[in-house]
């Protein structure tokens, strides 16, 4: 909404500055989102004052002046007005000034004279066609201040955000009622200049049908358009807009089109009423039929452009055709010309959701529907027509052609809605006296009546916002400011909500993942897929991004190749985010999940390592191994060959697949390093109807998961004894697999067993790998003997021999 | 052997050694020497000590008291010499600190994340706790029992994603509210980060998912000016000192309905472009729950009231690092993920 500072001004009993107008509105309605100086191609012309005024010695119509613009010293300016003389003021435009219209003033010599600026008329300003003479000025400013500050010349143009539930906002009037009640003031209509005092003959009511000026006028679509007045004016003349009109229409951004015209869009924005004005020649068998559009009905609109209705859309018709989109723009048939002399004028109330349908339809927005979307006041017509005819009459003559009409079959009943005095304290936390309730609502145009306990409030019709208690209490919390309520912390209750599992685990992986040196991206989760496997969007922003992912890897990878395109060799990026998979309820299946993608250095390079070495498939399985860990704590953990899909190992959290480790294959240049990924499912996000409202109850002392628990181990106190085993094994029988065999046949006495070394070279056979491992054994109490070790050794041999023939390497 | 030759044996040991140690002068010479007098396999003292046996048994003691003062005193001659080898020994390379330290690839959080991180950490001070909810959410948890009146204006600022008939991506994270007041009775204070979608073209201010926090308390008597309190401290807490303003705002789901301003972070308060002039800046729409949506969810709003607030982390995470395009939040460029290492 475009807001005048000089149109509210004219509407207040009270001055207040555009600043002030700004931070009221905003204290008490909505945001002001702008203020535009609309001269500020004045800003660099000051108030100069002539200190004198000499012939020039060469020319018989130009005079030598000094001038004092503020600078200190006076300034020798050249000018050929006949006005000019010692002691003026005047508009004065120093050296480097750009004057409307774009003349940069620079210093020179007029006739051998030096001149240093301009002194300027009211045209070189572009305030009015005037150039008798430069612009004489009555202030009292000093010399140097700038002109916009001295006269009343800059209107300032407040951008308001207003928001959905104020329609009433929409409108000078409705922006003033509520400045008028926050100073205290009052909002009254302004004069119209030049308007002819004329004989008010009171609109004529009916249902569906009468007679208008000589136009028959009926209402068939009341559910689209509860009310339709009209009047018909006759003997106007369509011709430019007078000054004051105009100023108005484009200080609100709008656009001088003729005086009718101009006249209806003056009374939207000063009392939020659209206003359509009809060429009564050009309306078909002198008829208007306000019904449903016909499907597939055609009209031109004022734009120029033909748009097909549909039969939701309330189409203002005369015998024949469409003549005006109800709600939203006229018909170019029976627009307004200058050779108009008569006009049907409608001021109608259009019902807010038909016109919001009709607009998305034709995807036309115009003031009109913006604010018969939003609710225009349905008591507001009659005053509307009445100003409309004033400003028409004044503008381009005529009279009006009998009574108005008034087709408004179910007149508003106002609504009343009870507030209680206490509820406003308990709501708002500090207690409104009850007078002061009164007070505050009253100037809003709500009607209160005191009753036992509560105040009956009667709704004003523009404000369709209020419908019950809470409505009323915010009125009283805005009007009142709400900084005039305390901000003091008060004791609270506790509360009964557990924190969410799903925000426990991202903290400890993510805590794990930032602690192994991941970056945390946050990428967007919208994939090209496919439309089976994946979930579509209805509505995409692009077929690019038309489906929910399925897997994070697959959006790291993207993001890989990004790094990669901006020559970052090194990348190591984690994500904990959802996924979404088809389902045959309404809502996917949406799993929280984690994951990572390495690739390049293991770690930066060093003066001591040239070139670190690169991420390979063991970083990913340990990161796999911690990043499960970290998921979930207390549960066993494994990783999986997964000899037959594209993952290497799957991780298998207490004997279930939750995800895997596999190489990211990524379009990438030769230089990269190859990229290893982790994906893991932390868990399932519940997204069904709460199915028993209330069922779920913070247990005030959770089971605490002792498994998470770390069990102390007492630290040994004796010394361990090991040996390291070399064995030939076949390249075809896993290492796990030999490592069981040896835990198996180590007896209670060993500690720790790990695989150190892989040899593959001369001394081993083809189809042998020379797999090394160290065992340490402890005894609790004792220091283990040398022939007690060996003995062991023993046995493991033999039973390693027996159960899968594996010997020790002896070369 | 007999005891004078043992003797003589071992005077000739004494005198040769001595020089054999003088003359030893690297360390791994005198080494040498030591391995060569006092080895314990073949150092020539050691195969004296082996012939004791051999001598006959009454000069024994006095043979045996002789090798051992030799032993001595070579050791002492052997440590000496060691000494003055080391004290004489060119000194090892000094080490160069100034070269750099060897590292680790830092790890960091993203810039939202911490944000939200301390948003939560200054909540949970007040009891608060974090509830969560789908992203991919019912129309009804969205917009039905948010208040949302049908094909209303106020929809046009929720563009929305939608997805079967039905489903939606949540254009906020306010279905939480009513997820959780459907499941848990009041007392209730919980924060609800999340992602929240719209159907927004990328640019350098709108990207069509965004992270959100709720932040929700509900109980008997919970006011306006418990509102007001709340995310007053959690402003202060948050942006040092600084003043709060509230002011009049619109969402369906809470009445009255406030947007809370702080002093513009970048002119103080002065007025600059980036506040419009204003000097203020907008943080966070709130207000007190809307009945409807107590019912909706079924709980009693006459005996019970609330409040809410939701704000962007993101846009708080360009404020806070000077972040001049958020799709550098979405890039995950390494090179500025870094920068948020701790």
């Amino acid at each position: 909404m475009n807001a005048s500072h000089a149109w509210l001004a004219s509407l207040l009993t009270v001055p207040l500055s555009a600043e002030r107008m700004r931070e009221l509105i905003t204290a008490h309605c909505c945001t002001v989102d702008e203020m535009v100086r609309l001269r500020d191609d004045l800003s660099g012309v000051v108030i100069g004052r002539v200190v004198e005024a000499a012939h020039h010695p060469d020319s018989d119509h130009l005079w030598v002046t000094k001038v004092d613009a503020g600078g200190g010293a006076l300034l020798d300016v050249v000018c050929g007005a006949p006005n000019v003389k010692a002691g003026g003021v005047y508009p004065f435009a120093p050296v480097g000034t750009t004057l409307p219209g774009g003349l940069v003033l620079e210093r020179r010599k007029i006739r051998g004279a030096l001149s240093n600026g301009m002194l300027c008329s009211a045209r070189e300003l572009r305030l009015s066609d005037d150039h008798e003479g430069i612009l004489e000025l009555e202030t009292t400013a000093a010399p140097g201040t700038p002109l916009l500050d001295a006269i009343p010349l800059g209107d300032t143009r407040l951008v308001i955000d207003v928001t959905p539930n104020r329609p009433d906002l929409l409108s000078h009037a409705g922006l003033a009622r509520e400045l008028a009640a926050a100073v205290g003031a009052r909002m009254r209509l302004p004069p119209v200049p030049g308007a002819p005092s004329l004989a008010r003959a009171p609109a004529a009511r009916a249902d569906s049908e009468m007679q208008v000026g000589g136009v028959r006028v009926r209402l068939e679509d009341a559910e689209g358009c509860p009310r339709y007045m009209g009047a018909v004016m006759r003997g106007i003349t369509v011709g430019p807009s007078p000054a004051w009109l105009a100023e108005r229409i484009v200080a609100v951004g709008g656009r001088s089109i003729n005086n009718v015209v101009d006249a209806t869009n003056y009374v939207l924005h000063e009392l939020g009423q659209p206003v359509h004005a009809f060429d009564a020649a050009k309306l078909g068998g002198s008829e208007i039929v306000v019904r449903r559009a016909r499907a597939g009905e055609t009209i031109v609109t004022l734009d120029g452009v033909s748009r097909t209705l549909n039969a939701d859309t309330t189409a203002i018709a005369d015998h024949n055709r469409a003549q005006a989109v109800g709600g939203v723009m006229g018909g170019a048939e029976s627009e307004v010309t200058p050779q108009t002399t008569a006009i049907f004028i409608e001021v109608a109330h259009f019902d807010p959701v038909r016109v919001r349908r009709a607009r998305r339809a034709l995807n036309l927005s115009t003031d009109a529907s913006y604010r018969f979307e939003r609710h225009v006041d349905i008591e507001l017509p009659p005053r509307a027509l009445a100003r409309v005819i004033e400003i028409v009459a004044a503008v381009a003559g005529g009279h009006v052609d009998g009574a108005p009409g008034d087709l408004y079959p179910a007149p508003h009943v106002p609504r009343t809605v009870s507030l209680r005095p206490a509820r406003v304290a308990t709501l708002l936390g500090d207690a409104v006296p009850q007078q002061e309730i009164v007070g505050l609502l009253t100037p809003l145009g709500f009607e209160v009546e005191a009753r036992a306990g509560a105040l009956e409030v009667t709704v004003p019709s523009w404000r369709p916002d209020v419908v019950r208690e809470v409505d009323l209490v915010e009125e009283v919390a805005r009007c009142r400011g709400y900084d005039t309520f305390s901000s003091e912390l008060r004791p609270f209750r506790p509360g009964t909500v557990p924190e969410s599992s799903l925000e426990t685990v991202s903290r400890r992986v993510r805590d794990a993942l930032v602690a192994r040196g991941l970056l945390e991206a946050r990428p967007l989760p919208f994939v090209k897929g496919a439309d089976i496997g994946f979930v579509r969007v209805a509505n995409p922003l692009s077929e690019n991004e038309a489906h929910l992912r399925r897997d994070l890897l697959d959006t790291l990878a993207r993001r890989a190749e990004y790094n990669l395109a901006r020559m970052q060799r090194d990348v190591r990026l984690f994500e904990i985010g959802a996924v979404f998979l088809p389902s045959a309820d309404t809502l996917p299946v949406e799993e929280l999940r984690a994951a990572l993608i390495v690739m390049g250095h293991r770690r930066p390079a060093h003066w001591t390592e040239t070139r670190p070495p690169d991420f390979d498939e063991w970083d990913a399985k340990g990161l796999a191994v911690e990043l499960a860990s970290a998921a979930y704590p207390a549960a066993e953990i494994a990783l999986e060959s997964d000899a037959d899909s594209d993952w290497l190992w799957s991780v298998i959290v207490d004997g279930t697949r939750r995800g895997g480790v596999r190489r990211v294959p990524l379009d990438a240049p030769v230089w990269a390093a190859p990229a290893y990924g982790v994906e893991l499912t932390l868990l399932t996000v519940p997204s069904a109807f709460v199915a028993q409202p209330g069922a779920a109850r913070y247990d005030a002392t959770p089971a605490v998961a002792t498994a998470n628990h770390v069990q102390y181990r007492a630290l040994p106190d004796t010394p361990a004894a090991e040996f390291d085993l070399a064995l030939l094994v076949p390249n075809d029988l896993p290492a796990a697999h030999v490592e069981k065999v040896i835990r198996g046949a180590s007896g209670e006495l060993l500690e720790q067993v790990t695989l150190f070394d892989e040899y593959r070279g001369d001394a081993v056979p083809n189809g042998f790998r020379s797999l090394a491992w160290r065992l340490t054994f402890r005894h609790p109490e004792r220091t283990l003997r040398d022939k007690e070790v060996a003995g062991r050794r023993e046995k493991l041999l033999r039973t390693l021999e027996g159960e899968l023939g594996v010997r020790q390497r002896t070369s | 052997m007999t005891l004078d030759e043992f003797l003589a044996a071992i005077a000739a040991l004494d005198a040769s050694s001595r020089a054999r140690v003088e003359a030893a002068d690297t360390p791994a010479a005198l080494e040498a020497a030591r391995t060569e007098l006092v080895g314990r396999k073949s150092g020539r003292l050691t195969e004296l000590m082996h012939a004791l046996p051999g001598l006959p048994p009454d000069t024994r003691r006095e043979a045996g008291a002789a090798v051992n003062r030799l032993k001595t005193a070579l050791e002492s001659a052997l440590d000496d010499r060691r000494a003055a080898l080391a004290a004489h020994a060119p000194a090892a390379p000094a080490l160069d600190r100034t070269m750099p330290a060897r590292r680790e690839w830092r790890g960091a959080k993203h810039p939202v994340t911490l944000v939200v991180d301390e948003i939560v950490e200054i909540f949970r001070e007040l009891a608060f706790t974090v509830a969560t909810g789908p992203e991919a959410e019912h129309d009804w948890y969205n917009f039905g029992a948010l208040n949302f009146p049908p094909e209303h204006p106020a929809m046009d600022l929720h563009d929305t994603l939608y997805l079967a008939k039905g489903a939606l991506l949540r254009t906020h994270t306010s279905p939480v509210q009513v997820r959780t007041l459907q499941s848990y009775p009041p007392p209730i204070r919980i924060l609800a980060p999340g992602n929240a979608f719209r159907r927004d073209f990328f640019d350098a201010s709108h990207a069509p998912v965004f992270m959100q926090i709720e932040g929700m308390a509900v109980d008997e008597g919970v006011s306006f000016v418990d509102l007001k309190a709340t995310l007053t401290h959690f402003a202060t807490r948050f942006f040092g000192k600084t003043e709060t303003r509230f002011r009049p705002s619109y969402f369906p789901f809470t009445e009255p309905s406030a947007e809370m301003d702080v002093r513009c972070t970048i002119c103080g308060g002065s007025g600059c472009p980036a506040c419009k002039g204003t000097g203020w800046m907008e943080i966070l729409g709130s207000g007190m729950i809307h009945p409807a949506v107590l019912e909706s969810a079924g709980v009693d709003s006459e005996k019970y009231t609330g409040w809410a607030f939701g704000m962007g982390p993101g846009r708080i995470a360009d404020l806070r690092y000077g972040i001049p395009d958020i799709r550098f939040l979405y890039d995950s460029d390494v090179r500025f993920l870094e920068q948020f290492a701790t």
